[in-house]
C-alpha cells in the first residue's frame, strides 16, 4: 500500500498539467490563508472582514490605481473582494463537496451492501433527485430557504450527493464478493466495520477523484446563484457577487466599449484559475488511476 | 427489446410522481402564509385582517392535511392549472406557454453546433494524436471546461455587442417584435424564427438569428470542451482496435477508415453523455437567458426565484424535470437500439 502511494505520487509529479494545477491550488491556499495580510481589513471593518469596504461615494466604477490595484466596482474595492473571495470559494467548495460526498458514501454503501428492497428504494430516490436539473434544483431550494450563501450551500448539498452514491454503489457491488470481504464476514466483523474498514478504503479512490473534479463546478454553481442575486448579500466578498455588479457596466460607456473591463476581468480570471486548478488535479489523478480514460 | 422499453415506460409515471412529491414537499416548507401568495396578491394580503387571512387559507384549502392538499394540487396541475404568476401577471401556464418557444428554439439551434463541432474537434485531435493540433485542442478542452458559462457570456456580450455591435442581447429587435406581435403574423410552429420564415418575413428571421448567435456561442463553448474530450478518448481507443488495422491493411484510404470504420464505433460512448447534455443545455438556457436578457422559461424561473414568485418557480421546475425525464428515456431507448449489448443489463 505504502509503495503504491509513492508510485502514484511520482506519476503525479511527472505530469506537467498536474503539477501546474497543484501550484495554482497552493497559490490560492496561500492567498486564502494570508488574506488579512494581503488585503488588510480597515479598522472599522475588523469584525466582519468578509464585507468589501466602501472606498468611494461615486457610483461609477474606477479604473485600477495604486490604492485599488483591481479598480473599484459599485463603490467597493475589487482587489479586496477577490482576495477574500478566495476564502469564500474554498469554504463553499470544501463544505459542499465534503458533506455531499459523505451523504453519497453513506447512501451508496448501504444500498450496495444490503441490496434487495433497500437498494431498490434508495436507488429510485436517487433517480428522482437526479431528475431535477441541478442548477434548477439549487435555485428552487435557495429561494425556499431564503437567499444567502449558507442557503446556497445547503441547496447544493441536498441535490449534490447522487453522483457519489451511484459511483460508490457500483464499486462496492464489485468488491463485495472479494475474498477479503468474505473473510472479514467469516471472522465476525460487524457490518459497519466491514463497510468502513474494508470496503470503503478499497473503493474510495474514484470518489476522491470525482470530488476534486466537482470542487470547481460547485464553485461555479454557487457563483451563478450569486450572479442571479440569490447568493451572497450585497458587499460580501464573493467572486460571483462581484461579477453581478459588473452587469450594469459591462456594456461600457458611450464610445468606450471596454471602459469598465476590470469589473469583469479580475474576478472572472480568479474564478477560471480556481476551477482550472481543481480540474487539472482531478484530471491527472484520473489519468493515474485509469490510464484508459487518458485524454 | 420491447420488454426493456415497456419496463422503462412503466417506470416513467413512477418517476414523474416522485418529482411531484419532492416539488410539493419542498414548497410545503414555506408554511401557509407564504403559500397564500400563489392565490392572492401579496399587497392585498398585507391589508387583510388575521381572520380574513384564515378565511382565505380555508378557501384555498391551505389548512387541510398534507395528503388532501397534494391531491388537490396534483389534480389542478393535471388540468393545466399551475396557479397565478406574479412575474408574468397572468396564470403560470399561459406565462410559460409564451416563453417556452424561445427557450426551445435556443436549445434546438444550439444542439447543431454543439454536437457537430464538438465531435469534429474530438476526431481531429484523436487522428492527429500527440501533434501540436492535438495539444492545442486538449488545452482548449480543459480551459474551456473551467470557464464558467456566465463569465464567458459576459465576455461575448462585451466583445460582440459593445465593441463590434454585431450581436445584440434580447430576443429580437423592437421593429421585429412589432411584426411578430401583429395580428397579421401567423403563429404556426410556435418557434419564432421558423414562423417568421413561414410568414415570409425574412428580415424578422435574420433578426432572430442575430440575437441567437451570442447565446448559442456561450452554450456551445462549454459543451465543445466536454464532447470533444469524450469523442477524443473514445476515438483513440477505437483506432487501436484490430478491425481498424484490418481496414488499413486491406488498403482502404485513411478517410474511409476514419469516417466509416472508426468514427461510427467511437460514437457509442458519446451517446451515453447525451443525457448529461440535455441537462446541460436546459440549465445552460437559464444562465444564458439571464446574461443575454432574453425572455424564456429559464429567465422566467430565475426572475421568479428572486421575486419569491413561488407558483412560477414550481411550474418551472415541473417543466424542466419533465423534459429531463422524457429526454433521458428517449436516449436510453435509442441507446439500446444502437448498442444491443445494453439490453442485457
Amino acid at each position: 500500500m505504502e509503495k503504491e502511494y509513492k508510485r502514484m505520487l511520482r506519476k503525479f509529479f511527472r505530469n506537467p498539467s498536474g503539477v501546474f494545477g497543484l501550484a495554482l491550488l497552493f497559490f490560492f491556499i496561500f492567498v486564502a490563508i494570508f488574506a488579512p495580510v494581503i488585503a488588510p481589513p480597515q479598522p472599522s471593518n475588523k469584525y466582519e472582514p468578509y464585507m468589501m469596504p466602501i472606498v468611494t461615494w461615486s457610483p461609477d466604477p474606477q479604473p485600477p490605481s495604486k490604492e485599488h490595484p483591481f479598480g473599484v466596482s459599485e463603490r467597493r474595492d475589487i482587489f479586496y473582494g477577490v482576495v477574500w473571495g478566495t476564502r469564500t470559494a474554498f469554504r463553499i467548495g470544501l463544505i459542499v463537496t465534503g458533506v455531499s460526498t459523505l451523504i453519497g458514501l453513506f447512501i451508496g454503501s448501504i444500498s450496495a451492501y444490503y441490496g434487495g428492497w433497500i437498494d431498490e428504494i434508495l436507488m429510485r430516490i436517487t433517480d428522482i433527485f437526479l431528475s431535477i436539473p441541478f442548477l434548477i434544483a439549487a435555485i428552487v431550494l435557495t429561494t425556499l430557504l431564503g437567499t444567502g450563501l449558507d442557503k446556497v450551500m445547503i441547496a447544493m448539498i441536498v441535490f449534490g450527493w447522487m453522483g457519489t452514491a451511484r459511483l460508490i454503489r457500483g464499486n462496492i457491488l464489485q468488491a463485495k464478493e472479494e475474498q477479503y470481504v468474505l473473510a472479514a464476514k467469516a471472522i465476525g466483523v460487524s457490518t459497519p466495520g466491514i463497510i468502513v474498514k474494508h470496503l470503503l478504503p478499497n473503493t474510495i479512490f474514484p470518489v476522491l477523484i470525482q470530488a476534486s473534479m466537482r470542487m470547481g463546478s460547485l464553485v461555479i454553481t454557487a457563483a451563478i446563484l450569486s450572479f442571479l442575486g440569490l447568493g451572497a448579500p450585497q458587499g460580501y466578498s464573493d467572486w460571483g457577487a462581484i461579477l453581478n455588479y459588473a452587469r450594469n457596466w459591462m456594456l461600457g460607456a458611450h464610445g468606450e466599449a471596454l471602459k469598465y473591463w476590470y469589473t469583469i476581468v479580475f474576478p472572472g480570471t480568479a474564478m477560471v484559475l480556481f476551477v482550472l486548478a481543481w480540474n487539472l488535479i482531478g484530471d491527472t489523478l484520473r489519468d493515474i488511476f485509469d490510464p484508459r480514460l487518458r485524454i | 427489446m420491447t420488454a426493456y422499453i415497456i419496463r422503462r415506460l412503466l417506470l416513467l409515471p413512477l418517476v414523474l410522481f416522485g418529482i411531484t412529491l419532492i416539488v410539493f414537499g419542498l414548497f410545503q416548507m414555506l408554511g401557509p402564509d407564504k403559500l397564500l401568495s400563489a392565490y392572492i396578491n401579496p399587497n392585498l394580503a398585507e391589508k387583510l385582517s388575521p381572520e380574513e387571512m384564515e378565511r382565505f387559507k380555508d378557501k384555498y384549502g391551505l389548512n387541510d392535511p398534507l395528503i388532501v392538499r397534494y391531491g388537490k394540487w396534483i389534480s389542478s396541475v393535471l388540468r393545466g392549472d399551475l396557479g397565478w404568476s406574479l412575474v408574468g401577471k397572468e396564470p403560470v401556464a399561459s406565462a410559460m406557454a409564451k416563453r417556452i418557444p424561445f427557450t426551445v428554439e435556443l436549445a434546438l439551434y444550439a444542439l447543431v453546433p454543439v454536437v457537430g463541432v464538438g465531435i469534429w474537434l474530438g476526431v481531429a485531435a484523436a487522428v492527429r494524436h500527440n501533434s501540436p493540433v492535438d495539444h492545442f485542442i486538449r488545452i482548449f478542452a480543459i480551459v474551456g471546461w473551467s470557464f464558467p458559462d456566465f463569465v464567458f457570456g459576459l465576455f461575448v456580450l462585451m466583445i460582440f455587442y459593445s465593441v463590434l455591435g454585431w450581436f445584440p442581447p434580447g430576443n429580437m429587435s423592437l421593429w421585429a417584435e412589432e411584426i411578430f406581435k401583429s395580428s397579421a403574423f401567423k403563429h404556426i410552429t410556435g418557434l419564432p424564427s421558423i414562423d417568421a420564415l413561414l410568414n415570409g418575413q425574412f428580415g424578422v428571421f435574420l433578426d432572430c438569428l442575430r440575437h441567437l448567435v451570442g447565446p448559442i456561442l456561450t452554450i456551445s463553448w462549454l459543451w465543445w470542451a466536454y464532447l470533444l474530450r469524450i469523442t477524443r478518448s473514445s476515438m483513440l481507443e477505437v483506432l487501436r482496435k484490430d478491425y481498424v488495422r484490418t481496414a488499413r491493411a486491406k488498403g482502404l484510404d485513411e478517410r474511409t477508415v476514419i469516417n466509416k470504420h472508426a468514427r461510427r464505433n467511437a460514437m457509442i460512448p458519446v451517446t451515453t453523455v447525451a443525457g448529461a447534455m440535455i441537462i446541460g443545455l436546459l440549465s445552460g438556457t437559464v444562465i444564458v437567458e439571464a446574461v443575454f436578457n432574453r425572455t424564456g422559461i429559464g429567465s422566467f424561473v430565475a426572475t421568479a426565484a428572486t421575486q419569491l414568485d413561488y407558483a412560477s418557480v414550481m411550474g418551472g421546475v415541473l417543466f424542466y424535470s419533465t423534459i429531463l425525464v422524457l429526454g433521458n428515456l428517449i436516449i436510453d431507448i435509442l441507446y439500446a437500439i444502437i448498442d444491443p449489448r445494453i439490453r442485457l443489463t
